[in-house]
């Protein structure tokens, strides 16, 4: 098989395992909403939202919410036993981290279809203005969250008290991105967009996914190896 | 040779801390604008200087660790990854007390301090995985400083679209003359402070490995229960 069949395999897999329960889309749909909603209590007073907070709360939903799927999505793995069968398949391991990596980039891109759509309601933000820049930097940071929260994940299957370790290790990575995620996201809110902020932000995102790609493949392997 | 710059380094270490507090508080020149308020340069500077050393270390150890697999790396990135957390934490006390002397705030959002808090926060996650994480976790933890040393660019880049306050690197070299003597001493100190540490560590973490394998070989044996 080639390279590319074997990735878009493991993420059929991984899509199918859970369009039969939805159990991880249901669960971290339902939590990213609840943080929107908790949010939503905290910032609007007198039925005013205060300035500057929904790039914020958006991207603080996406990443928690994120983390949920991440844990479930590997526990599941683990539970059976399934991922040493992966390891133990004539797949290469760039392949199955790739497979992994996508299928979790999908279940949080189905949650944003859910949060930003509240968000902008919720909040009266004009998210949508610019809809080509904020779909850039929700797919970039999107996928760069994903292949950095696949290797930890994966790398904490076999420790003690791996859900309190994943977010405790995972976040101080994960800031720039968060940086560049919300810098991007506000000067899409501002009432005249400031572009040239945005497509630095954007770049700077290619940038950080390009990087952590290459990290993550070249460890990848002697990290999860048995 | 080791024990020998071992022992070198406690003479260098024993002679210095008194000398350098002499010097630095009775010998150096006042600043012109921040006056005795100064003074804590001498210790800033030197141990941020060690933050960056041990952190490095540790990237670089991991980084063999992972490569060869030999335990005698992996005890050389836990002593150093100790070590980040201790030096950044006297980095960030001491750029406080600096910074609500110098502009008037105890905290600034500017981009080597957050670079700094970062950099300290990713390392006090090492410690914490090294810590709790169980059997296996030496693995995780290596990852996590490679991680951590590909991040050090991208955090100081994307926090530096903010203005930035802190003095440029260029400091040491405006110095006035008076100043530099003790400067450097204290470096040289804090150099010889951090070589000790790092000696004793590694071989703390060595003897706790070996205590492990020789436990467990002794399991396999059949010697205990």
């Amino acid at each position: 098989m080639s390279f590319f069949r074997q990735v878009s395999t493991l993420v059929w897999k991984d899509l199918r395992v859970e369009f039969r329960s939805r159990e991880i889309l249901y669960t971290m749909a339902f939590f990213a909403a609840m943080i929107v909603l908790i949010f939503s209590f905290a910032f609007i007073k007198e039925g005013q939202v205060v300035d500057g907070v929904v790039p914020g709360i958006l991207w603080a939903a996406i990443v928690f919410g994120g983390t949920l799927g991440l844990s479930r999505a590997f526990d599941r793995e683990r539970e059976s036993d399934t991922m040493r069968a992966l390891l133990l398949s004539p797949t290469s391991r760039t392949a199955i981290f790739l497979g992994k990596a996508i299928g979790i980039a999908v279940f949080i891109l189905v949650v944003e279809v859910v949060v930003v759509p509240m968000v902008a309601l919720l909040f009266g933000a004009p998210l949508f203005r610019d809809p080509h820049l904020l779909i850039a930097t929700l797919l970039l940071g999107t996928f760069g969250f994903a292949v950095v929260g696949s290797v930890f994940a994966a790398m904490l299957l076999r420790t003690r008290s791996r859900d309190v370790l994943l977010p405790v290790t995972l976040y101080p990575i994960l800031v720039p991105l968060l940086i560049a995620g919300t810098k991007s996201t506000a000067g899409l809110l501002e009432v005249a967009p400031n572009y040239s902020a945005i497509y630095f932000w954007i770049k700077f995102l290619l940038v950080y996914d390009a990087i952590f790609v290459v990290v993550a493949l070249g460890t990848f392997e002697s990290l999860v190896i048995e | 040779m080791k024990r020998g710059l071992f022992f070198a380094a406690v003479g260098v270490c024993a002679v210095l801390f008194p000398y350098t507090i002499y010097l630095i508080f009775f010998k150096a020149p006042l600043d012109r604008k921040l006056f005795f308020n100064q003074k804590i340069f001498y210790y800033h500077v030197p141990n941020a200087a060690m933050l960056f050393v041990s952190v490095i270390m540790c990237g670089i150890a991991s980084f063999m660790f992972l490569r060869k697999r030999e335990g005698r790396w992996d005890d050389l990135a836990e002593a150093s990854g100790e070590l980040a957390v201790l030096f950044g934490l006297i980095v960030l006390v001491t750029g406080s007390i600096w910074g609500k002397a110098a502009w008037g705030k105890w905290w600034q959002w500017d981009a080597r301090l957050t670079t700094s808090l970062l950099l300290w926060m990713v390392m006090v996650g090492y410690v914490l995985v090294r810590k709790y994480g169980g059997p296996g976790s030496e693995r995780l933890a290596a990852g996590l400083a490679i991680f951590g040393m590909a991040d050090v660019p991208l955090i100081y880049f994307s926090v530096k679209i903010w203005r930035t306050l802190h003095p440029k690197t260029s400091v040491v070299k405006s110095l006035e003359p008076g100043m530099r003597g003790p400067f450097w001493l204290s470096f040289l100190l804090f150099l010889a402070m951090f070589y000790i540490l790092i000696t004793l560590r590694t071989r703390a973490a060595a003897a706790t490995r070996e205590l492990r394998e020789l436990h467990e070989s002794g399991l396999d044996a059949g010697v205990f229960e």
